[in-house]
């Protein structure tokens, strides 16, 4: 009698357990929550837990006629390349994500990338601005621009702004971003001012802090703007070392610069510096000032473009959840779908401005950057806004 | 050209600074243990953060006290931080090293205690006080010195003098005085020692309390310099240290001091005359011709095993 009721039981629950499963969505997230750079892997979880709030507070995500509770897992990839793609194996395979957000830094999504696509999982990479990400991969999308576009924005500002002739770059040759990025900005750079422009071109490698070797070279060069693709925890010590080194020209960064606690950690030195990003959060309106003033009363903080970006990537991958229709349960097929899904979106109204995505070839959208200066407040203030 | 040489030797001087406080550390407990003390770096990192605390403290930043100006709280951060960061070495070596020492295990089992030691504090500090990194406050401010076209800051001025101070008063406690005679008794035989009614275990702390002063010195001086510190900042720097120290001789304080300059040196010159991916590259491999032409270091003496 006994055994017959506990079988009973098995069979309630091994009905039971996959149409419970069937009513959440899983959506991964894979990002640097220690490591180099936890700063970005802070804000990306905040924005997250704050979109997943939102929509499951409002009943759940609609699709078809069915709502689904979402659920993001998050998964740390201590900013190193191989931790990446153990978390986006471990994501796609073990947790059955539907879909990846992340990695942020294009040192991790270039290899995650290649994971994801290899087993087919859509990935959306909010923050990495490397065109190799996407490149040739249709599993792939991403969030933001690319260095292709920033690099020449960032020379064109130089030359525009400070009148410079002369450009120097300082850039970390083992990292992918800053490496892609200053390649970019000094081809740009000498495209308009002529070859041999860029007067100085030097490197350093991850977790270096001392670079007076680099920087005399760079005070010496007769450089008018120093060119920093550099993230927060390096810019500081950058900076207040051109200082002391006499070297005393405008500093221009690119978007890295905008994560993170720059100002917290650079003080006054990096007053006055002017920086391309994705988006201003001083001065926003609408929808962006919406987002900025509950993640504000939330997390006591201003969000960075980090946050921005991964709010506005996951809403892109539940809204092309959304216009699937209905999903079958099969994960494969699901994902398959899925991947469709966020092809078909071509334009898309995010709050870091809106994206349109090319009807063919890799998924990287056209956006508009933001020229950021930093005021004497140590605010983000909005400077200029440069559209391809 | 000139202007730059003088410069780049300039920096190489102050970079040199901290691999030669860093390296002095490892020589003084390897002088007198034989015991490579891996834990060296992690302990010249605690050393950072207890600079950075008392900094605070000191600054009235938490509002313990009402805040004092940047000259008197670097005067007495120095003391205050080389004392604490002697604590947290003895107490690896009350914990760790004694009880194995005791034990006679093999020095093995202490060397690689001490690697754990090492990643014990860095991780432990990763989880006490999380992956962010931490500003360290400006002391005192910093004037740019312009000679020529070749500039140099009171800080960078005053990272040298320490270090140069240090090693004077390193080589004057270990050769000049009883305790630094007994250090190098039982350098020599360890087991006769105490039968001449020699204290081992005090001179043993001493050394410790020794090595991880100076490693809080440069933990505070380099925060000063390199003003972002992180739970990983002294793995890299610790390790590059105790090739210097190897390289100079390890044992011989003289040696350690000219390893940290010399590694300073070779590393700011080749990044500024090569591309910085060769750094490293060029470096250890000149490291390595002058081990293998001396293999006991620069300063080293060739010691014959006991029969």
């Amino acid at each position: 009698m006994k055994r017959s009721w506990l079988i009973a039981l098995f069979c309630v629950l091994g009905l039971a357990a996959p149409a419970l499963a069937a009513d959440t969505i899983k959506l991964g997230f894979n990002i640097p929550l220690t490591g180099d750079i936890p700063d970005v892997g802070e804000s990306s979880k905040n924005a997250a837990e704050m979109l997943k709030k939102k929509v499951n507070d409002a009943g759940g995500l609609k699709v078809g006629d069915k709502s689904y509770k979402v659920e993001f897992i998050y998964e740390d990839n201590e900013s190193k390349a191989e931790s990446a793609l153990s978390a986006t194996r471990k994501l796609i395979t073990q947790d059955n994500v539907l879909g990846m957000v992340g990695p942020q830094s294009s040192k991790q999504a270039v290899p995650a990338a290649e994971a994801a696509n290899e087993l087919k999982t859509p990935m959306m990479a909010p923050w990495s601005t490397n065109p190799n990400t996407t490149k040739g991969r249709p599993f792939v999308f991403r969030g933001c621009f690319l260095d292709t576009f920033q690099g020449p924005t960032a020379a064109k500002f130089a030359t525009e702004e400070f009148k410079a002739k002369k450009a120097a770059v300082l850039y970390d040759i083992a990292s992918d971003y800053p490496k892609g990025l200053a390649e970019d900005f000094k081809a740009a750079f000498e495209k308009i001012n002529g070859p041999g422009s860029v007067v100085a071109f030097e490197t350093f490698t991850t977790k270096d802090v001392d670079f007076s070797a680099q920087l005399t070279n760079i005070a010496k060069s007769g450089a008018e703007v120093l060119f920093v693709p550099q993230y927060y925890n390096e810019v500081p010590l950058i900076v207040q070392q051109a200082k002391s080194l006499g070297f005393n020209k405008p500093v221009l960064g690119s978007d890295s610069w905008g994560s993170g606690d720059l100002m917290g950690l650079c003080g006054d030195t990096c007053k006055g510096f002017f920086f391309v990003t994705h988006y201003a959060a001083a001065g926003a309106k609408g929808a962006t000032k919406e987002f900025i003033d509950a993640y504000t009363t939330q997390y006591k903080k201003t969000p960075d473009d980090v946050a921005a970006l991964t709010w506005d990537s996951a809403n892109l991958m539940l809204a092309a959840i959304q216009s699937m229709g209905a999903l079958s349960g099969d994960m494969a097929k699901d994902r398959e779908g899925l991947m469709k899904a966020m092809a078909g979106i071509k334009k898309f109204e995010g709050i870091t401005g809106d994206m349109s995505y090319p009807a063919t070839g890799d998924h990287d959208p056209i956006k508009c950057a933001v020229v950021v200066k930093i005021d004497d407040a140590g605010k983000f203030a909005f400077y200029k806004s440069v559209c391809p | 050209m000139l202007q730059s040489f003088l410069q780049n030797i300039l920096n190489a001087l102050q970079w040199g600074s901290f691999y030669s406080l860093i390296a002095l550390g490892y020589c003084l407990v390897y002088g007198v243990l034989l015991l490579i003390n891996f834990a060296h770096g992690d302990i010249f990192m605690v050393g950072a953060y207890l600079a950075f605390f008392v900094s605070m403290v000191l600054l009235g930043k938490y509002g313990a006290i009402s805040g004092l100006p940047g000259w008197m709280v670097l005067s007495l951060a120095v003391p205050l931080t080389m004392i604490l960061t002697a604590v947290v070495g003895v107490t690896l070596e009350r914990i760790a090293y004694r009880p194995l020492r005791r034990k006679g295990v093999n020095r093995l089992y202490v060397v690689i205690t001490a690697l754990m030691c090492g990643l014990i504090l860095e991780n432990g500090n990763l989880a006490l006080l999380g992956a962010s990194r931490k500003s360290f406050p400006t002391l005192i401010p910093i004037q740019v010195y312009d000679f020529y076209g070749v500039t140099v800051t009171n800080l960078k001025l005053m990272v040298i003098g320490v270090a140069i101070l240090s090693f004077l008063l390193l080589h004057f406690i270990v050769t000049r005085t009883k305790i630094g005679m007994a250090m190098r008794a039982i350098s020599y035989d360890r087991f006769a020692v105490p039968l001449m009614g020699i204290p081992a275990d005090t001179v043993i702390v001493f050394t410790f309390v020794l090595g991880s002063g100076f490693a809080g010195l440069a933990g505070l001086f380099f925060a000063m310099t390199y003003p972002v510190i992180d739970p990983y900042m002294g793995a890299l720097i610790g390790w590059k240290a105790f090739i210097a120290a190897v390289v100079g001789g390890i044992g011989s304080i003289a040696g350690a001091f000219a390893g940290g300059f010399l590694l300073g040196f070779v590393e700011i010159m080749v990044v500024a005359f090569f591309p910085s991916t060769y750094r490293d590259l060029i470096a250890f491999s000149i490291l390595l011709l002058i081990l293998s032409i001396r293999p006991t270091g620069l300063f080293g003496v060739a010691r014959r095993t006991k029969i």
